[in-house]
């Protein structure tokens, strides 16, 4: 499959400041744009994440300035009920789509995805542009709801109608805010698309020569993989969301079932069917679940053996546990439906490939760990984001084992358990894998060493920190404590209170030490040890080339590929480890 | 710094089993037939979960006390690569999954998939933005027809009752509190007038959606006496975390004297 002759350069080096930085076609400019745009959506959800968990700890608490931004949400800067669902949607919405979707896949995979294959550039730039720019007017939509008249939307980052689908009847934030939700989502799916489609055909068409697909560095076989699920679920959102906004604005009803009665008005809706936007959403909803996570899986198996400085045990079985996730993600959707009132019988029937999932996940964890046993391993803040990556995707991992039952989700269901579930699965997972590929590869990007013992600094507070957070919620779900609650006005959710409170003093410190790492990324941005071309030793072809890279990735350089992407602790004659792109044989032992 | 991550991650991983060993925070009383069958369910699946979560990660964190960056030692590979692994990770799981998902779906079954028994107490559920509403069919043993465009929370016809046109809605019982016989199977029809509600007792341990325009069915039989709540876990809108009711249990004497005074005004 990989091109005999090397990738054509498709467009020359850009002269003025505006194609330069803001409209490049360089994959490198678009991926640290995607970055930035992660940066500024992830601060925005944090904040957010803050003001709930103050409001869930301490109901009458008044928080500055909050009634500047929103004076009906906040008036005398004191949180409303209605106010704090826009709060935990936009919070949702940030996170899922502009964060973990944009930072470990649209980020890394376009700055990186290119250079692991040896190629100069996607195979199309224009389109790659477009994608970014595409998503940013996603998210200046999306910041505008927090602008307009009744607010920012309520009905979380599902969206299910009714609520969401019959317009400001339904309450505050349902009216504008809501519509500018679905516009910006759909605008986000068509971004998303482009870039899932120039991801597939440069991993297969413009691969250097001698890079096999088997010699793929296993970090681009995540963004590969996960590009295709991306390509199939963000392909059903965007009808989702385009029968919705017709839903809201043509009175069309898709999602609306017949004799809705809101303030003793009957809707004028009939023949549609909540459940539809379920099945829709969901269809796309859980693939997104593996979109979040399949790159941290492939930038941990890429980071673990360069700090192990061994091979990672086995990269088939890697490989074949991310392709086979990735296809049985589009098998398990109803998990989230069982008892949504669809037939009880589909449930069984989506409850067993949910199950099975967890066989390559638990092979993957096997191996991770099989790979740390015997190695010399370099404990740097990327390593240890790396084996805390290990950790949160365990606990996450496990307590899906519950859910994916339909009789214990019966009782667990929309409770505080699913909450501590996907943080830790999907949420932290992630996160710990963005870590980990910053520290990474920040030197290659930018030239510059980020500082390790603020690095280490920041491992410590977050992993300790993160724990103190998510783990207490298994508990408060298993006293059922219902999520999506403004307050906790139920008799037998007043004993659960103080340990809201601790969930928020620690939320707050958590958060506090993530303003370590934006110091250190800004701070080494400028300031930081200047950056050899290889400094953690590492194999793959982004480190045969300067950091950073010139326009064309390596130089005009043609380079050919000899080995696998991790010949660590090896028995060769110069060193004991082998780059791609050394011609020289290895020796076996 | 491999030791130290070790240590933190043990003594995490201790303290997070320890407070579900110690049942510090957990499940209320049940008070269901099928309750104990999912409690037993829960404990299995948090014996198996808990087992695999202490060992890996007490894995993780002895494999980072002890292999860190050492110049003296030479790296080793796992005796007998990853084959092993593959294979005990299939069978391990497989087996753990096919146990649970047996037993559970018939736990599933017996709740959502068998008809209400002969005789159940029939209650007519209606969910609205943010309350619920219960409807008993009084003596005549029949619900009066529902009609949408009738429904006025001003005067109290939430489910849209046409009482001077329909007999059956004469002597319907509306009322905000859900009482039950003890030990009577009760069959619930829900309805929803506006958005999706759900219809959750932590104490039944059961939990469903209600969604406008279905009709969704669900019976269960109490097995104590008592008040409890219920609580809406379905984003309805503003008032959501506000939405609740209340399930009354009494002995039978007590309830045909309840349902008696209610018809009687």
């Amino acid at each position: 499959m990989s091109s005999p002759e090397p990738a054509v350069h498709h467009h020359g080096p850009p002269q003025s400041f505006i194609r330069k930085y803001i409209f490049s076609l360089d994959h490198k400019v678009i991926g640290k744009q995607y970055y930035g745009l992660a940066l500024i959506a992830v601060l925005a959800g944090l904040i957010l994440s803050w003001l709930m968990r103050i409001h869930l700890g301490w109901q009458a608490a008044a928080i500055p300035l909050l009634g500047k931004l929103s004076p009906t949400g906040a008036p005398g800067n004191v949180m409303t009920p209605d106010y704090y669902l826009s709060l935990m949607t936009m919070h949702a919405t940030l996170m899922i789509f502009f964060v973990l979707t944009t930072a470990p896949f649209a980020a890394f995979g376009n700055y990186l995805l290119p250079i692991q294959v040896g190629a100069e550039d996607m195979a199309f730039p224009r389109f790659n542009m477009m994608s970014f720019w595409v998503t940013f007017v996603a998210f200046v939509v999306l910041i505008l709801s927090f602008f307009v008249g009744d607010g920012p939307p309520l009905a979380g980052w599902t969206s299910y109608a009714p609520l969401s689908s019959v317009g400001g009847v339904a309450g505050p934030g349902q009216g504008t805010g809501q519509t500018l939700w679905a516009v910006s989502i759909a605008i986000f799916c068509i971004g998303q698309l482009l870039g899932s489609l120039n991801f597939i055909t440069t991993t297969l068409d413009l691969r250097t020569k001698g890079m096999s697909l088997a010699r793929m560095p296993l970090s681009t076989w995540g963004w590969f993989v996960t590009s295709v699920i991306a390509l199939l679920a963000f392909a059903a959102l965007l009808p989702a969301c385009v029968l919705l906004i017709l839903d809201r604005t043509a009175g069309t009803s898709f999602f609306s079932s017949a004799g809705l009665v809101v303030n003793d008005q009957v809707l004028p809706h009939s023949g549609g069917s909540p459940l539809l936007w379920q099945h829709l959403f969901w269809f796309f909803g859980h693939p997104e679940v593996y979109i979040a996570i399949l790159p941290g899986f492939g930038i941990i198996s890429t980071v673990l053996p360069a700090f192990a400085r061994k091979r990672i045990l086995s990269s088939r079985a890697v490989i074949g546990c991310m392709v086979s996730i990735g296809f049985l993600s589009y098998m398990v959707w109803g998990h989230h439906m069982f008892v949504s009132g669809m037939n009880p019988f589909s449930a069984v029937l989506f409850s067993l490939p949910t199950l099975i999932i967890t066989i390559p996940a638990t092979i993957m964890v096997l191996l991770w760990l099989g790979t740390l046993y015997g190695a010399r391993m370099r404990y740097t803040a990327s390593a240890l984001f790396s084996v805390g990556f290990i950790s949160v995707f365990i606990t996450g991992g496990l307590s899906g084992f519950f859910l994916a039952q339909p009789s214990l989700d019966t009782y667990l269901h929309a409770t505080y358990f699913v909450v501590a579930h996907f943080h830790f699965v999907m949420a932290l997972a992630a996160m710990f894998g963005i870590f980990a590929g910053t520290y990474f590869w920040f030197p290659k990007m930018f030239g510059r060493m980020m500082n390790e013992t603020l690095g280490k600094w920041h491992f410590w507070l977050t992993f300790i920190g993160v724990y103190c957070v998510f783990m207490p919620m298994h508990y408060l779900g298993l006293a059922g404590n219902v999520r999506r609650y403004a307050a906790f006005t139920d008799n037998y959710l007043a004993p659960l209170i103080p340990l809201h409170r601790f969930i928020s003093i620690s939320a707050f410190f958590v958060g506090a030490a993530q303003l370590i790492f934006f110091f250190n990324l800004f701070w080494s941005r400028f300031w930081g040890a200047k950056a050899t071309d290889n400094p953690w030793e590492a194999t793959t072809l982004e480190w045969s080339t300067t950091s950073p890279p010139p326009f064309d990735n390596f130089g005009g350089r043609h380079l050919v590929v000899y080995h696998g992407p991790e010949e660590y602790g090896v028995d060769s004659d110069t060193l004991e480890y082998v780059m791609q792109t050394a011609p020289e044989q290895i020796k076996t032992t | 710094m491999g030791k130290l991550f070790g240590v933190v991650l043990a003594i995490i991983t201790v303290v997070s089993a320890g407070f579900i060993v110690a049942h510090v925070w957990w499940m209320p009383v049940d008070i269901s037939t099928i309750g104990p069958r999912i409690d037993r369910q829960l404990d299995e699946t948090m014996l198996a979960t808990g087992v695999l979560f202490l060992s890996s990660q007490l894995i993780l964190a002895a494999f980072a006390w002890k292999f860190g960056d050492d110049k003296e030692r030479k790296i080793k590979y796992f005796p007998g690569g990853g084959g092993p692994l593959i294979v005990f990770a299939i069978i391990l799981v497989g087996m753990e999954i096919l146990v649970l998902s047996f037993v559970g779906s018939k736990v599933w079954a017996s709740i959502y998939m068998t008809p209400p028994e002969q005789g159940s107490l029939q209650v007519d559920v209606a969910a609205e933005q943010f309350a619920f509403n219960f409807r008993y069919p009084g003596p005549d043993g029949k619900f009066g027809t529902v009609h949408p465009e009738r429904v006025r929370d001003g005067n109290g016809n939430f489910f849209g009752l046409d009482p001077e046109n329909d007999v059956d809605a004469r002597d319907d019982v509306i009322v905000g509190t859900l009482t039950v016989p003890l030990g009577q199977p009760v069959a619930l029809t829900m309805h929803s007038k506006d958005m999706i509600h759900s219809f959750y007792v932590p104490e039944l341990r059961i939990q469903q959606d209600i969604v406008p325009g279905l009709t969704i069915p669900l019976h269960f039989t109490a097995t104590k006496v008592g008040k409890f709540e219920i609580v809406c876990t379905q984003l309805c809108g503003l008032g959501h975390y506000s939405m609740r009711s209340f399930l009354e249990v009494l002995p039978q004497d007590q309830f045909d004297q309840w349902l008696k005074s209610q018809s009687g005004d």
